[in-house]
């Protein structure tokens, strides 16, 4: 390695790295305290993060509605923008991510290359539907009388992501970004063994001009933070695709807490099998986090 | 702190001043009888008041902050913390102090301090509702029979920039128009340039308008933290008011930043506890303005029982001067009885 070689005799100390959460654009560590080891795909120690417990889950709620009315009124254009420079800056920490996925997931080096470009991709494609959701799922309705009828769709509010718990990177893109187009802020609860691309991902956030809050990152114990999020009365939707394959959870269990407020539930595909991640994206599952407003209006003629 | 829940109905009659410790309301005379005895001046005059107040121990600013830090860190749960939420509600009074402010909006804040959480008959109310003068009359139909108090902020409220007279003649208003309390600002300006006298015979003049046509409205007295600057100021005001015969300490307006603090909270405890240990009179202390959380206000509750005990452990000697908590208590609340963290959709906008 080049530093032993400028510091032999002795090696150079290393510079390890406080993996913490994402909460409100900054770096908290978990309130409890707790730290948990993280392993790669062979069981080898990788890192300690940050063991989220239900009020970190909480304080992350509480900043994520405090920007959606912000994150929520900046014009489809700008959201756009700043989604897809989020994506240059992933693009830039290509060679972090591609080290952590391969880690992570058990990858060759080329099959996470693979991962980490087509999560750049994802990003990038749902960046591009910013201004153009509406023009899909909006429609000028026929009505029988004098009035413009105009439905247009507008977002839940704040969404709570349950991670895919295998796809650590490419996955977690496909599930974070859809919510974030139409202006919806997101609690992301990362996946339980692999969160380091999830960390890293938070801290391209954090460097981008996404506002603070807008996504907030936790890791932890899926059925420790699952729970008191799915039944959190300040929550207006919820993806529970995540909580298959993690410990000690049911998706159903989520689906059923979250009814009390009768949020939305973006449930996993038929066959309880995690999707395949590689396939092409398709817009309903931006469509799945907004609300449709329709407004009449006279025509005056 | 004791986990024992006391009954949730809120106080009706028992009043501060006419508790068992405070046999009688002392007049203006034993009032200034008192004062000479304690300050040991015949004349209580500028110099004899700079005497006394000066002579006061001082305050140790950073052993008040770490003292308060240390409270602060205390952790409250499960029976302890619903105990807690509960006589946070009984001592909020519920506060409106806006130009905007309307009939129709004191109103439903004086429906809200009756009744917190209608769903839930075991929500005690809150403690009283304090709005400015000429809201008093409208406050004192709306909660007529409810046990819940009416604070009229006077004297011309917040600056207090005004005669004597004119703060005087807004006190007989707001107690004419049937408001409890009074809360009246010092006038800093004469306080911080050392003319005690001047504030004292204020408050004693405030005070006589309260007892005025044979009411009794009590006395609360803002000092205003914020503009005091030395929290041996603090300590030095809030022997001042209470020579003067304050029912009430009061920290602020809300109107200045900073508001309530925790440090100046607990020299204000430490004055009234030194101050009924001096003369057998028990005062309340109203932190008011900037406690916006349960967390805060139960670090508060857990400084006065640290600071001056259980004695003051009640809505009769002990008020949080807020408008946004009791939604965060509530919220909490809520948490408590359903497992479910709740949020602002479930409690009124106010």
């Amino acid at each position: 390695m080049a530093a032993q070689s400028i510091a032999a005799p002795g090696a150079r100390l290393e510079v390890r790295k406080t993996y913490k959460l994402f909460v409100g654009g900054k770096f908290p560590r978990s309130e409890s305290g707790r730290t948990y080891e993280v392993a790669d795909a062979k069981g080898r120690f990788l890192a300690n993060a940050a063991l989220g417990s239900r009020k970190d889950a909480r304080e992350a709620v509480v900043a994520a509605r405090a920007a959606q009315a912000g994150w929520a009124g900046a014009t489809a254009y700008n959201r756009g923008q700043v989604l897809y420079r989020v994506a240059e800056l992933l693009e830039g920490r290509r060679e972090q991510f591609v080290a952590e996925v391969a880690a992570g997931e058990g990858l060759s080096t080329r099959k996470a290359e693979a991962a980490v470009s087509a999560a750049v991709d994802r990003w990038v494609w749902y960046a591009g539907w910013t201004d153009k959701v509406a023009q899909v799922a909006g429609s000028a309705n026929p009505v029988a009388g004098p009035y413009f009828n105009i439905s247009a769709p507008e977002p839940t509010g704040v969404v709570v992501v349950i991670a895919p718990q295998t796809s650590s990177l490419l996955g977690l893109v496909s599930v974070i970004a859809p919510p974030l187009v139409t202006g919806n802020t997101v609690v992301v609860v990362s996946s339980e063994a692999r969160p380091l691309p999830a960390i890293t991902l938070s801290e391209v956030l954090a460097t981008s001009d996404v506002p603070g809050g807008v996504v907030n990152v936790l890791t932890g114990r899926t059925a420790e933070l699952g729970p008191p999020l799915a039944s959190h009365l300040d929550v207006n939707a919820i993806d529970v695709g995540g909580a298959l394959g993690a410990d000690g959870l049911a998706w159903g269990d989520l689906e059923a807490a979250a009814a009390e407020n009768v949020k939305r539930v973006l449930r996993p595909p038929v066959g309880d099998r995690e999707p395949d991640w590689t396939e092409a994206p398709h817009p309903r599952r931006i469509l799945a986090f907004t609300e449709t407003k329709t407004v009449w209006h006279p025509k005056g003629v | 702190m004791s986990t024992t829940t006391p009954s949730s109905v809120p106080a009706t009659d028992a009043s501060p001043g006419t508790g068992s410790v405070n046999p009688s309301d002392p007049s203006a005379d034993e009032i200034a009888t008192l004062a000479r005895a304690v300050t040991g001046a015949v004349d209580l005059d500028d110099a004899a008041w700079r005497r006394y107040l000066h002579g006061l121990p001082g305050v140790d600013r950073v052993g008040a902050d770490a003292r308060a830090a240390t409270l602060g860190t205390r952790s409250i749960k499960t029976t302890s913390k619903a105990w807690a939420l509960d006589t946070i509600i009984r001592m909020v009074d519920l506060t409106t102090l806006e130009g905007a402010d309307t009939a129709g909006k004191v109103r439903s804040l004086a429906a809200k301090a009756v009744r917190p959480e209608p769903d839930d008959p075991s929500c005690p109310s809150a403690a009283a509702v304090c709005v400015y003068n000429d809201l008093v009359p409208v406050a004192v139909e709306a909660l007529a029979g409810t046990g819940v108090k009416v604070a009229a902020v006077s004297t011309a409220f917040p600056s207090g920039r005004a005669s004597r007279a004119v703060r005087l003649a807004d006190t007989a208003d707001a107690v004419q128009a049937g408001a409890d309390e009074i809360d009246m600002v010092i006038d800093r300006g004469a306080f911080l340039s050392g003319r005690y006298a001047q504030v004292f015979d204020d408050i004693v003049a405030v005070r006589e308008a309260c007892h005025a046509d044979g009411r009794d409205a009590h006395l609360k007295v803002i000092l205003e933290t914020g503009e005091l600057v030395t929290y041996d100021n603090v300590r030095r005001a809030s022997w001042l008011a209470m020579l003067a015969g304050a029912d009430f300490i009061k920290t602020s307006t809300g109107k200045i930043s900073p508001a309530a603090t925790l440090p100046v909270t607990v020299v204000m405890l430490e004055a009234v506890r030194d101050f009924r240990a001096a003369t057998g009179r028990q005062v309340g202390v109203k932190p008011a303005g900037g406690i916006r959380t349960s967390k805060d206000a139960i670090k508060y509750l857990v400084a006065v029982n640290e600071t001056v005990g259980e004695d003051w452990l009640d809505p009769d000697w002990f008020r949080f001067g807020a408008s946004s908590l009791l939604n965060d208590v509530l919220m909490q609340r809520q948490k408590l009885s359903t497992g479910a963290y709740s949020g602002p959709d479930y409690v009124t906008v106010d």
